[in-house]
């Protein structure tokens, strides 16, 4: 817990890293100041790009203790603007699962090989960062702990699969290595209430470590301070349960 | 690419972007996040040209209704004009 008379700092800065392929991506690390070691968390970001908000919540985790990294998901695509890129990549019908995997197993190996960090490593992702991260948790061994909030289409219909999507998430779940934690809008429809519950069924049969909480009044992206579906009550709750979840498997 | 609904459409004409006008070449249409309107989900179309790079990009966020309308006020004008003679014989 932060008190007034500690000395902070947090060092955030883009590097290079190695994602799916071999291929050289660009990539958001924040890590926070000062000796020891730290754990540490990856973030897949959501379709609306690489963008602000997920930069500020590279810094965030950072400020709560973790070393933080957010690959650009979206490299490929071009550069430009965020949300051009992510215009770009959203025409195409996003990125393809196996190269996104690759891409956050790439970060992990990154944060690894830091010698300031623990050995524990997360993965948190919101939105369509939320699926991806499901899906390298489950396909990418190493992670410690997962947080997915408002992922969707973890639950697919077979008309929904494609080469770029070729398995449900949930399909993976007898894989998934490590605790979960889900944050769910009640009013969301990607995913609805009845996929959570399929979702959380799934976890439940695999006799997987989970923890999921359903919010009433909010739907998707509850935590966007910028967007109109921001719930500040249940932000607040969300992001106290996030820290709580990763304290508890990562430190 | 939370809904999985994304179009894309071959288009001629020109757009006004932040760099000023360029030949456009495609239109992605689609319903999921809008990036700016006030909704979960609008229906967004984006007039592009590839070869140009992701910034060669006029956007539009509509709501489902503001859509349809334009839909409809879209095909209204080219009826007018077709009846007026002003476009060209195919």
């Amino acid at each position: 817990m932060y008190t007034t008379e500690m000395h902070e700092g947090v060092h955030a800065e883009t590097i290079t890293m190695t994602g799916a392929n071999g291929d050289s991506i660009n990539a958001y690390l924040a890590r926070p100041l000062g000796e020891g070691r730290f754990p540490a968390v990856v973030l897949a970001h959501h379709m609306p790009g690489w963008d602000a908000w997920y930069r500020e919540v590279t810094f965030k985790f950072a400020l709560h203790g973790y070393v933080t990294i957010s690959p650009n998901l979206f490299f490929r695509a071009g550069h430009g603007t965020p949300e051009d890129v992510a215009a770009k990549v959203r025409a195409d019908g996003g990125m393809p699962d196996d190269q996104v995997v690759g891409d956050l197993a790439g970060a992990l190996n990154y944060v690894r090989a830091l010698s300031y960090v623990n050995g524990k490593v997360g993965i948190f992702g919101t939105c369509s960062g939320g699926r991806h991260a499901y899906l390298a948790a489950c396909r990418a061994p190493g992670f410690d702990a997962l947080v997915d909030c408002w992922g969707g289409n973890v639950v697919m219909r077979p008309d929904q699969l494609s080469p770029k999507t070729p398995v449900a998430p949930i399909d993976y779940t007898k894989d998934l290595p490590c605790p979960i934690l889900g944050l769910f809008g009640n009013d969301d429809t990607t995913p609805s209430p009845e996929q959570v519950n399929l979702h959380e069924a799934e976890l439940k049969k695999y006799g997987k470590n989970y923890e999921f909480h359903r919010y009433d009044g909010a739907g998707h992206g509850f935590f966007y301070y910028h967007r109109p579906m921001y719930r500040q009550a249940q932000a607040v709750d969300g992001w106290e349960k996030v820290f709580a979840f990763l304290e508890k498997y990562l430190i | 690419m939370c809904t999985m609904i994304a179009e894309k459409i071959k288009i001629e004409g020109s757009g006004k972007g932040t760099n000023g006008w360029f030949a456009l070449d495609q239109a992605d249409v689609s319903y999921d996040h809008p990036f700016n309107a006030p909704y979960q989900y609008a229906l967004n179309i984006d007039f592009v040209n590839e070869s140009l790079g992701p910034s060669a990009r006029v956007a539009v966020e509509l709501s489902d209704s503001a859509a349809r309308e334009l839909v409809r006020t879209i095909l209204s004008a080219l009826e007018q004009a077709e009846a007026g003679g002003h476009l060209p014989k195919k």
